[in-house]
């Protein structure tokens, strides 16, 4: 076992600590003391210093070369993530787009695609979001009903609504899963979209949580028109292409957030300034607990960096890691507050925040119970809940499902 | 960057495994039980070099480190074996440490004399003296004086103790910590509870001849937090087995018409014992690492370990009990046994609840020195 980069690694871990040394007071403050206040212009210094690293060579670094990236592995993303973090200054800001949509487009995308988005979604010249989930529709993502018609003449008719998009309030583009054919079972008739944020039909609104402060949006489309050519990979194909989206999803939390910036040191500091509590046995087993989930999550995140630097993926299993940051991180909210009383809870500190983002956060990117099913299917080799909607058309299910509704009332 | 085991590390889980197959030892686990014999797996485990694992090859050892004892602990653990090494490795590592008594080591690597750790807990920001294991009770004794070449003290449950040729005692000494090396005179009472796979001894010393040992108090500490991490290591074998076998089960056994793994509340609990498992295993590699390489970390390593392990092994143990409905409540099914050594080994050595406390307070005392 070693820790340690390889020659090559360490090479390149020291030319993006070099450029940060150099350029880092040219990042703007985004978050903590003195953060710029204003949104629109937070996003558009945000969107500078994109640039400005996209210029450097630091955005993109595991896109192939023809597309504008460098051609390096995840660990090299790794190491810039490091880097990013230990100068102290914010990442980019489209990580969802040159994570998770951008290698989307190049897997499954047209060339005149890659031609036209990826360079200034590099760039931040145009900023990108995920549309997915909706209102009915998150851990049972097949289940969508944003729907896509034909038009006479060619291109398609969009009508339906999104929900926890971020970004959409600065994003010019946006991929989009919506149903192209509801006669056929749900998996089968879907198709993703390019949709420009700026089409006549589409509102945006912003969805405060529970800290006050909007995390996300919903996204609203009435009547949307799609030029032909809109479709990305095969019409009533989308599943396929869901699916390498929320792959690369997987590889960029993989690789991004080491123990997801949460760790015991974090919070010892206010239970050690509080010398009763520092002493108390109770409140020590208690961290010492939650600490140990964040070590795990710590160390078994280097255990998926090495299966992701031996050239596979983190499997179903790297889930776990959520289950665990979320329930050690709302363990160590729970236990500061109850050390320093509702003192913590004053709006905008950390522990507030904190306490506040992970009831939400538990439910992100598919709800912990059904992270469960699909780790003790796909891992364990557990039978499968039985399901009432395998084979049945889309618009046959969903009468069924109302009318079970119904009769539950 | 590589945190998986090497090729040699895996091969040496597997000869381990291999190893311990030939015996029936969850069977004895319950013979024993019913006052049988334990089983005697020392031909096994000389045969396969363990316990000469952290005996440098200067000395007739194999020269591994923490993580590879860890491994075959991990095996030993899966088929509650009765075996020797975790009072047996850490006194081998502070007899390494010394290097004086290369005869003794040489005998200690062949598995011509067994040598037993008799542990002390080191200080912390609360407690500041060394502490052993009382006979009952929550509060620690004092660790066995050694003045004038002698030894005084009792300390309780030491694992291995009984039938020990020689045994390493971590004592208090004229000028701090020693660890002292005794090869007669001690009182061993052998005391078999609720596990019988487990030999433990209450150990008593009055005036009993010893030796120190030229180590550091840093060594010593590292000798108590091995012993930790072992028994995590220990633990995280069982907590597999017991998931390998609550998962069986759950495929096999069907009520109302299904298999009851696909229930949520079945499937949700075993992925929470997999979640566990694999926290603990990440821990493991992290103590095995800091070891050597970050010798720094290893008390916190350790003890984070054998926090994880703790909990996995008793929610490990418990699940497969229950999922096996009222059978794996009888005497005839093995999940007792899992359950019984898991009951056991999260009380010895300080306990689980003081390994998390130690997790705490390396945390805070860094943080109170910012």
């Amino acid at each position: 076992m070693d820790l340690n980069d390889t020659p090559e690694q360490a090479e390149y871990r020291a030319k993006v600590r070099a450029w940060f040394d150099e350029h880092k007071a040219e990042a703007p403050v985004l978050r903590g003391e003195g953060a710029m206040r204003d949104e629109h212009e937070a996003a558009e210094a945000h969107r500078a210093w994109q640039r400005t690293l996209a210029e450097a060579g630091f955005v993109g670094v595991t896109w192939p070369a023809e597309y504008g990236g460098h051609g390096l592995s995840p660990l090299h993303q790794v190491i810039l993530n490091q880097e990013t973090s230990r100068a102290g200054v914010p990442g980019i800001l489209d990580t969802i787009g040159v994570g998770m949509l951008g290698p989307t487009i190049i897997a499954q995308g047209s060339d005149e695609q890659k031609q036209r988005y990826l360079a200034p979604m590099l760039h931040a010249d145009e900023v990108w979001c995920q549309l997915f989930s909706e209102p009915a529709a998150g851990s049972d993502l097949a289940g969508i009903q944003a729907r896509a018609s034909r038009r006479d003449g060619g291109g398609w008719t969009l009508k339906g609504q999104k929900v926890w998009t971020t970004n959409a309030h600065i994003a010019e583009f946006g991929l989009l899963l919506a149903r192209t054919d509801p006669g056929v079972a749900k998996h089968k008739g879907l198709t993703m979209f390019i949709v420009p944020m700026d089409a006549e039909g589409v509102t945006v609104r912003p969805l405060r949580q529970i800290t006050g402060d909007p995390e996300f949006n919903e996204v609203f489309f009435d009547d949307v028109a799609l030029d032909a050519g809109s479709e990305v990979g095969p019409v009533d194909g989308g599943w396929g292409v869901a699916l390498t989206t929320l792959m690369f999803e997987r590889l960029t939390l993989g690789t991004g957030s080491e123990e997801y910036g949460y760790s015991g040191q974090r919070f010892a500091e206010a239970i050690a300034s509080d010398r009763h509590a520092a002493a108390d046995s109770e409140v020590r087993r208690r961290f010492g607990e939650l600490a140990t989930e964040l070590l795990a999550l710590r160390f078994g995140g280097f255990r998926q960096l090495t299966a992701i630097q031996r050239g596979g993926m983190p499997g179903p299993e790297a889930a776990l890691g959520k289950v665990t940051m979320v329930t050690a991180t709302v363990a160590a909210g729970d236990l500061v507050a109850d050390v320093l009383g509702p003192d913590a809870l004053e709006d905008g500190t950390e522990v507030s925040r904190l306490i506040s983002f992970m009831p939400g956060l538990k439910s992100a990117g598919g709800t912990e119970e059904i992270l469960r099913n699909t780790v003790g299917e796909r891992v364990l080799g557990l039978p499968p809940e039985p399901r009432l909607d395998k084979g049945i058309p889309f618009s046959e299910l969903r009468a069924k499902e109302r009318e079970a509704a119904g009769a539950q009332r | 960057m590589n945190f998986e085991l090497s090729d040699e590390q895996v091969f040496l889980q597997e000869a381990a495994r291999g190893a311990l197959s030939r015996h029936k030892t969850v069977e004895n686990a319950r013979e024993a039980l019913e006052g049988s014999e334990r089983l005697d797996l020392s031909r096994t485990v000389i045969e396969a070099g363990w316990p000469g694992l952290l005996i440098s090859e200067e000395h007739g050892g194999a020269g591994l480190s923490a993580l590879e004892s860890m491994l075959v602990m991990a095996e030993c653990g899966r088929v509650l074996a009765p075996v020797n090494l975790l009072g047996l490795l850490p006194a081998t590592a502070l007899l390494d440490a010394d290097g004086s008594h290369a005869d003794l080591l040489a005998r200690l690597a062949e598995g011509e004399v067994r040598a037993t750790f008799v542990a002390a807990r080191p200080p912390d920001s609360l407690e500041e003296g060394w502490t052993v294991e009382p006979r009952r009770g929550s509060q620690r004794a004092p660790a066995p004086r050694f003045a004038e070449g002698k030894l005084s003290g009792d300390v309780a449950w030491v694992p291995d103790a009984p039938g020990a040729g020689v045994l390493v005692v971590a004592a208090t000494g004229e000028e701090g910590p020693v660890a002292v090396l005794v090869q007669d005179g001690a009182a061993v009472e052998e005391v078999i509870r609720y596990d019988a796979t487990r030999s433990l001894g209450h150990v008593s010393l009055d005036g009993t001849l010893g030796t120190a040992l030229d180590v550091s108090e840093h060594e010593l500490a590292a000798a108590w937090y091995l012993a930790q991490g072992l028994v995590a290591a220990e633990a995280l074998g069982a907590v597999e087995e017991c998931l390998g076998r609550s998962v069986a089960y759950a495929k096999e056994r069907f009520t109302f018409g299904r298999a009851i793994g696909s229930y949520q509340a079945v499937k949700h609990a075993l992925v929470e014992v997999l979640r566990r498992l694999e926290n603990t295993r990440s821990l493991i590699y992290y103590a095995g690492w800091s070891f050597r390489d970050a010798p720094e970390e290893f008390p916190l390593a350790a003890s984070a370990a054998r926090t994880a392990a703790g909990s996995a092994f008793d929610y490990a143990a418990r699940e497969l009990i229950s999922v096996h409905g009222g059978i794996g409540a009888t005497w005839e099914h093995d999940a007792p046994l899992y359950f019984r050594r898991s009951q056991l080994s999260r009380r010895l050595l300080g306990g689980t609840g003081d390994a998390s406390d130690r997790v705490a307070d390396v945390l805070l005392a860094g943080a109170a020195k910012l």
